[in-house]
């Protein structure tokens, strides 16, 4: 079934009875040519580019849930290519610009919204290492223009500019950043994967990875044993205890991220704002909520909920930033489980079994990244060599130490981003 | 999520910090190979479930602490000081 306005107005001078379920809902087969454990954002994306780039006919997205249940739909959908480490650097770029054509690629509306990422910062030091940013960004061909407080203020006249504290030096704004509609990335996902023949299977929980002399043969899953030499992992938060089921240990520990709603508001604030001196950022979404969010809680978690200093400490950050949403009332708040690896940047690699491949790492950002996900993995799965916007994302750099990718200057450690 | 610290009793969480898995007090010789070195600091177990993690009371007595924790409920089920716990093994 393919969207067109024609459609739409068909469909609606005839009662709106022709549209139909967006993707299958089958029964498992015994066998398939390649399985992606985890039908969120990065697994959908990465069965839809198989199929249709690779020609791979035969794939299975299993999923424990439903679609769009997990991370992809408890985000703070922002997308934008803002890093300056070589090997994020050109992956991000690659993303947003399959981002800036995906729509046309699902024929389906991602909203994706190229607003501006607006990153304020709040001493010389801090301008100066925003001026380093967006010089690696230009290099990278990517768009960042440095602005002085008073070219800021035309374009935000609500922030706090002279806040005793954390007065605002100026920010670094990425006018093709922005957001996207996260629940209509995984639909669009899920319907084009579909539409190229990809079982889409939920509520199918994985539970054991079988192998033989090193190789994986096959997946137990609630719904039976499903057989492939192929299996993908997609699964974020979870991808310790689904490595653990092939006997691997990850560079991974699981902490949750919270994430914040008001009431529906006319629209205020026009861009992507983060603050400097504290970790908070927000947008408006299209239904007029702020979406607003700051740090992990920083201890492990599975709870997919948080606890409350850390709402503290992102909503003084907020309103230190900008009072007025003070008088916004808080709709609802959530957490998500959040694959940390060790320095900040995922992991898209081969592992140790012959036939498992590994996707994760993805930290609090994978949401920008899904279709670049999606492709570079697909193009891993399908040809066993990395494809060039992605051959940094080792597995083996903590242990070697080398092309560590620490955006943050924190150190490579558990704990620190 | 209130943790009893051994010293100062039952304590808001704000007190404290994580410092991740407990796997952290064993750290291995320093001739250990590469491969014993990238498990003691990088490779998680990662549990869901009980967690034995280290933890400081950075505001309160300034111990570090071993914190067995469930992470799928954040219940604190035990809390000893790190020491006690060395020294004992």
């Amino acid at each position: 079934m393919k969207f067109s306005a024609w459609r739409i107005l068909k469909e609606g001078l005839t009662g709106n009875k022709g549209w139909k379920p967006h993707w299958r809902n089958p029964e498992p087969k015994s066998k398939y040519d390649i399985i992606i454990i985890g039908g969120g954002g990065h697994g959908l994306s990465t069965a839809y580019y198989l199929a249709k780039k690779h020609g791979v006919k035969d794939i299975a997205v299993l999923e424990r849930g439903y679609i769009g249940g997990g991370n992809v739909g408890r985000n703070t959908t922002i997308v934008r290519a803002n890093y300056a480490l070589s090997g994020n650097s050109e992956f991000y770029s690659y993303s947003l610009k399959l981002w800036e054509r995906l729509k046309k690629e699902l024929n389906f509306n991602v909203m994706h919204s190229q607003r501006g990422v607006i990153n304020i910062f709040h001493s010389d030091a801090q301008k100066d290492a925003a001026v380093k940013r967006g010089n690696a960004m230009i290099n990278q061909g990517d768009d960042a223009v440095l602005l002085n407080p008073p070219e800021l203020r035309k374009l935000l006249p609500y922030l706090d500019y002279d806040n005793a504290r954390f007065p605002i030096y100026g920010a670094l704004y990425h006018p093709r950043g922005g957001t996207a509609r996260h629940d209509a990335v995984t639909w669009g996902f899920a319907r084009g994967a579909d539409l190229h023949g990809v079982d889409i299977i939920q509520n199918c929980a994985v539970t054991n990875i079988n192998t033989r002399n090193g190789r994986v043969i096959s997946v137990n899953t609630t719904q039976g044993t499903i057989h492939s030499e192929k299996v993908g992992l997609c699964v974020a938060g979870r991808s310790g205890q689904v490595a653990a089921m092939a006997g691997m240990r990850l560079p991974i520990e699981s902490h949750v991220l919270q994430a914040f709603v008001t009431e529906g508001l006319k629209p205020c604030i026009d861009h992507v704002i983060t603050f400097g001196m504290g970790h908070f950022y927000i947008s408006q979404s299209d239904k007029g909520g702020l979406v607003f969010g700051g740090d992990i809680d920083y201890y492990p978690s599975y709870a997919a909920r948080g606890n409350l200093p850390t709402v503290e400490h992102v909503v003084e950050a907020g309103l230190a930033l900008m009072p007025m949403i003070g008088t916004a009332r808080m709709l609802r708040s959530w957490g998500g489980i959040m694959d940390m690896s060790p320095d900040g940047s995922p992991i898209i690699d081969r592992t140790r079994i012959e036939g498992l491949y590994l996707n994760c790492g993805w930290c609090y950002g994978g949401f920008k990244a899904v279709p670049g996900s999606g492709n570079v993995f697909a193009h891993l799965m399908a040809t066993d060599s990395y494809h060039q916007n992605a051959t940094k994302f080792r597995l083996n750099r903590f242990r070697d130490g080398v092309h560590l990718m620490d955006e943050e200057g924190t150190g490579a450690q558990h704990n620190l981003h | 999520m209130r943790i009893v610290c051994p010293i100062c009793g039952e304590r808001d969480s704000r007190e404290f910090s994580c410092r991740g898995s407990a796997v952290s007090l064993w750290r291995p010789a320093f001739e250990a190979s590469d491969d014993t070195w990238n498990d003691y600091v990088h490779l998680r177990e990662n549990p869901a479930g009980e967690s034995s993690e280290l933890w400081h009371h950075e505001a309160g007595c300034s111990s570090w602490l071993v914190v067995l924790r469930d992470t799928r409920t954040h219940e604190v089920i035990k809390c000893e000081l790190a020491e006690e716990v060395k020294s004992e093994s």
